[in-house]
C-alpha cells in the first residue's frame, strides 16, 4: 500500500495505461511541458515525448475534433480539459462527433476516448470556472459520464475509462485533487457502471456524487450520533445510472434524498427523480428530496458561493425531515 | 454578378496521362453526375427524404483529388455534400443509394442519410453536416498517421488525409485553428476548399474580407494553391504534388478549387439569388465536357469510347436504384444498435 494523492493516482493511471498501450496519448492545454494545471500529467512528457503528450494551442473545439478523428482511426486519446468548463467551446465535437458519430455512421467507426479534467465549484473561481457540465452533457446519446471522488476510485475508474471502447466524460473535482488514499501496489480496475455504497444504512438512501459524497459522509457523522442510519451511495456513473444498486437500497429504505452540486433545473438529480418515480414509485414512503445548487451563475463572493452549493448542515436537516416524516 | 476570378494558368503541355487514366477520370466524373441526377429524380418522386445536396458541376474536384489517392489507404473527409466524394473514394453506388433510401444496406445502415455517408472499409471518415466540423476530425486522422510514423516508428504509416469543405467553412474558426495546428505539426493533410461562390444564399464576397482563400495558408507558413476546379487535369496535377509532399512528411497544403454548383444549395433551395448570367458562365465550363474535349484533342479517346462509359455508368446508377428499392428497411428491433461500441 502506498499513500497517494488523487492527482498522483490519476497520473499513475495515465502512466500505466500509456505504458501498456502505445496508442494511448494525452492532449490538451499545458499537459506537456507544464505537466498539467493540476499536475496530473507531470513527468509524462519527459517519459513519452511530444506526440504522446501533446501540448495543443488553446482551441478546444478543434483539438477535441482531432481526438475524435484520431480515435476513429485507431488511437486512444485522452483529452485533458484544463478546466472542464472550457469544453463548452468543444460542445459540438463532443456532442455531434464523439457522442453521436458511431450511431450516425451505422457502426462504421468507434470512438474510444476519454475527456477528463476538473469540474465543479472550487473556491471563489467565479461563474465560468465553476461549471458542472455533467448536467449539460447528460442528454447527449453515446457518451458515458463518470465522476470520481476518491484517490482510490479515481485511479481504478480512469484506467477503465481509457480501456473503454466508447467516449467517456470523466469528471474530477477541482477541490479533491489532494485527497489521499492508500492505494494497492498491484494493478486494479473499477467498473465504470457500478455505484459505490459508501455507507450502509437503513433509514434513507442518499444518492450523491463527486465532492458532495464527502459532504454526505460528514453529515452522516452527526446523524449517527443522533441515532439516524442513512445509506450513502456514490453514483460514480452519471450515465447510465446503476439502477440495480439504487433499487436494492430503496427497497430497504423507502426514502430517497439526492445531493448534487449541479444546478437543480435540468440536473443529474432531475433525471434520477424521474427514473426513481418511474421504476420505484411503489417502494417510496415519502417524496424524493433534491438538494442541489442554486439555479444561478456561481458568484465570486465566498459567502454567496457557500450559499449557492449544498452544505452538510442542509443534508442533516433534510434527512431529519424525510426520516421523521410519517407514512 | 461579381466579376469572376481569373483561373491560374495550367501548362497543358506538362500533362502526363495514359488512356486508362483518362478514361478512369471520365468514368468517375460521369458517375458523380449521373448519380446525382438520379438522386434529384428519386427525391422528387418521394423515394428519398431530408436535406439532399447535389454535387453537379463540382465533379472535377472530387475526381481530381480523390482519384489521385491510394484507395482504401488514404483518408477522405467530406461535408453534407458528400455523395460523390463517397463514390470517388470507392464506396459502391449501391451502398450510397441505399443509404439515401434509408435502407439497412446503406453504407451507414440507414442511420446517416444524405449528409452522413461513412465507410470504414474505404476510409471515408464521413459526411459532416455542420459546416467546418469535419475539418478537425480529418486533422485527427492525419495526426494519427504522423503519430504512428513518429511516435511508434512505423515507416509504413504514410497515409494522406484529404479534407473537403466549402467557401462557407473557410470563415469558421475551426478552419483557421486547424490550418495552424496542421502547419505547426507538419501533418499529412490536404485541405480542399471547393469554392462554389455561394454558402446557400450568402455570396462568398459578402462573407469574407479576403475572397482568395488559398492566400490564407501563407499566414500559417503553409503551402496554398488556387486551381481551376472545372478542369480535372489541373486539379489532379495540383493534388498529386500536394499528396507527394504530404507523404514525404513535408506537411499540409491548402487547395482552393474555383468551382460552381449547377443546382441550388439543396433540393429544397429555390435558388433565387444566383443570376442567370452567372449560371450560364459556369455551365459553359462543364468539367465533364471539358475532359471529354481534352482527351479527344490529345488523341487518347474517340467519342464512342466515352459514350460506352456513359452507358456503363447509367447501368450502374440504375442498378443502384434497383438495389436500394429492393433492400430491406433497418430492423426496428435494432433501433438502439450502434449507440455504443459493443452494440
Amino acid at each position: 500500500m502506498a499513500e497517494t494523492l488523487m492527482f498522483n493516482a490519476l497520473r499513475e493511471a495515465t502512466d500505466e495505461e500509456m505504458a501498456r498501450d502505445n496508442t494511448v496519448f494525452v492532449l490538451g492545454e499545458d499537459v506537456g511541458h507544464y505537466g498539467g494545471s493540476y499536475k496530473v500529467t507531470k513527468g509524462l512528457y519527459e517519459k513519452y515525448g511530444e506526440f504522446r503528450v501533446l501540448d495543443t494551442p488553446i482551441a478546444e473545439n478543434s483539438f477535441s475534433g482531432l481526438a475524435v478523428g484520431a480515435a476513429m482511426t485507431g488511437l486512444r486519446p485522452i483529452i485533458e480539459g484544463m478546466n472542464m468548463g472550457f469544453l463548452l467551446l468543444a460542445f459540438n465535437q463532443i456532442a455531434n462527433n464523439a457522442g453521436m458519430l458511431r450511431y450516425t455512421s451505422g457502426g462504421n467507426f468507434k470512438i474510444p476516448m476519454v475527456i477528463r479534467g476538473p469540474g465543479g465549484v472550487g473556491r471563489q473561481l467565479g461563474a465560468e470556472h465553476s461549471q458542472r457540465l455533467e448536467a449539460y452533457f447528460h442528454a447527449v446519446p453515446g457518451l458515458k459520464i463518470v465522476a470520481c471522488s476518491t484517490a482510490y476510485n479515481a485511479k481504478g475508474l480512469l484506467k477503465a475509462a481509457i480501456r473503454d471502447e466508447n467516449p467517456v466524460l470523466f469528471f474530477e473535482h477541482v477541490l479533491l485533487y489532494n485527497l489521499k488514499d492508500d492505494l494497492p501496489e498491484e494493478e486494479y480496475i473499477l467498473p465504470l457502471d457500478k455505484a459505490e455504497v459508501v455507507r450502509k444504512g437503513k433509514d434513507v438512501t442518499v444518492l450523491t456524487y463527486s465532492r458532495m459524497r464527502h459532504h454526505c459522509t460528514q453529515a452522516a457523522k452527526n446523524l449517527e450520533k443522533q441515532g439516524y442510519d442513512p445509506e450513502i451511495i456514490d453514483l460514480i456513473s452519471l450515465k447510465p445510472f446503476d439502477m440495480e444498486t439504487i433499487r436494492e437500497s430503496v427497497k430497504k429504505t423507502h426514502r430517497v434524498i439526492i445531493v448534487e452540486e449541479c444546478m437543480k433545473t435540468g440536473g443529474i438529480g432531475a433525471e434520477l427523480v424521474a427514473l426513481v418515480s418511474e421504476q420505484l414509485f411503489d417502494e417510496l414512503d415519502a417524496p424524493v428530496v433534491r438538494l442541489s445548487s442554486q439555479d444561478i451563475p456561481t458568484p465570486y463572493n465566498g459567502k454567496l458561493e457557500a450559499l449557492t452549493i449544498v452544505q452538510p448542515q442542509q443534508i442533516v436537516e433534510a434527512i431529519h425531515k424525510v426520516v421523521d416524516s410519517q407514512i | 454578378m461579381v466579376a469572376e476570378r481569373t483561373v491560374p494558368k495550367f501548362d497543358r503541355s506538362s500533362i502526363k496521362i495514359t488512356k486508362e487514366e483518362g478514361l478512369m477520370l471520365y468514368e468517375d466524373m460521369v458517375l458523380g453526375r449521373l448519380f446525382e441526377d438520379k438522386c434529384a429524380e428519386m427525391y422528387y418522386r418521394g423515394r428519398m427524404f431530408g436535406f439532399v445536396h447535389l454535387y453537379n458541376g463540382q465533379e472535377a474536384v472530387s475526381t481530381g483529388v480523390i482519384r489521385a489517392l491510394r484507395r482504401d489507404e488514404d483518408f477522405v473527409s467530406s461535408t453534407y455534400r458528400d455523395h460523390v466524394h463517397a463514390l470517388s473514394a470507392g464506396v459502391p453506388a449501391r451502398e450510397v443509394m441505399a443509404e439515401l433510401f434509408g435502407k439497412a444496406t446503406g453504407c451507414s445502415k440507414g442511420r446517416g442519410g444524405s449528409m452522413h455517408m461513412f465507410s470504414a472499409e474505404h476510409n471515408l471518415l464521413g459526411g459532416y453536416a455542420f459546416v467546418a466540423e469535419g475539418i478537425p476530425v480529418a486533422m485527427g486522422a492525419a495526426f494519427q498517421s504522423k503519430y504512428r510514423r513518429e511516435a511508434l516508428k512505423d515507416n509504413n504509416a504514410d497515409q494522406v488525409t484529404t479534407c473537403f469543405f466549402g467557401d462557407g467553412a473557410s470563415n469558421n474558426g475551426q478552419f483557421f485553428e486547424c490550418l495552424n495546428m496542421s502547419a505547426l505539426w507538419k501533418l499529412p493533410i490536404i485541405y480542399v476548399v471547393e469554392n462554389n461562390k455561394w454558402a446557400i444564399g450568402m455570396a462568398h464576397d459578402r462573407a469574407t474580407s479576403q475572397p482568395e482563400i488559398y492566400k490564407k495558408a501563407s499566414v500559417f507558413d503553409m503551402e496554398g494553391y488556387e486551381v481551376d476546379g472545372m478542369d480535372v487535369l489541373a486539379v489532379r496535377d495540383v493534388a498529386q504534388k500536394a499528396i507527394a509532399r504530404a507523404r514525404a512528411g513535408e506537411g499540409p497544403t491548402l487547395i482552393e478549387a474555383l468551382t460552381y454548383r449547377f443546382r441550388g444549395h439543396s433540393l429544397a433551395d429555390p435558388d433565387e439569388l444566383r443570376s442567370e448570367k452567372e449560371k450560364e458562365f459556369w455551365a459553359s465550363k462543364d468539367p465533364i465536357k471539358k475532359l471529354a474535349k481534352d482527351l479527344t484533342n490529345m488523341g487518347l479517346v474517340v467519342s464512342e469510347e466515352l459514350k460506352a462509359i456513359e452507358e456503363k455508368v447509367q447501368a450502374i446508377v440504375n442498378d443502384a436504384v434497383e438495389f436500394a428499392e429492393n433492400s430491406p428497411e433497418p430492423d426496428p428491433d435494432e433501433l438502439r444498435r450502434y449507440v455504443f461500441a459493443e452494440d
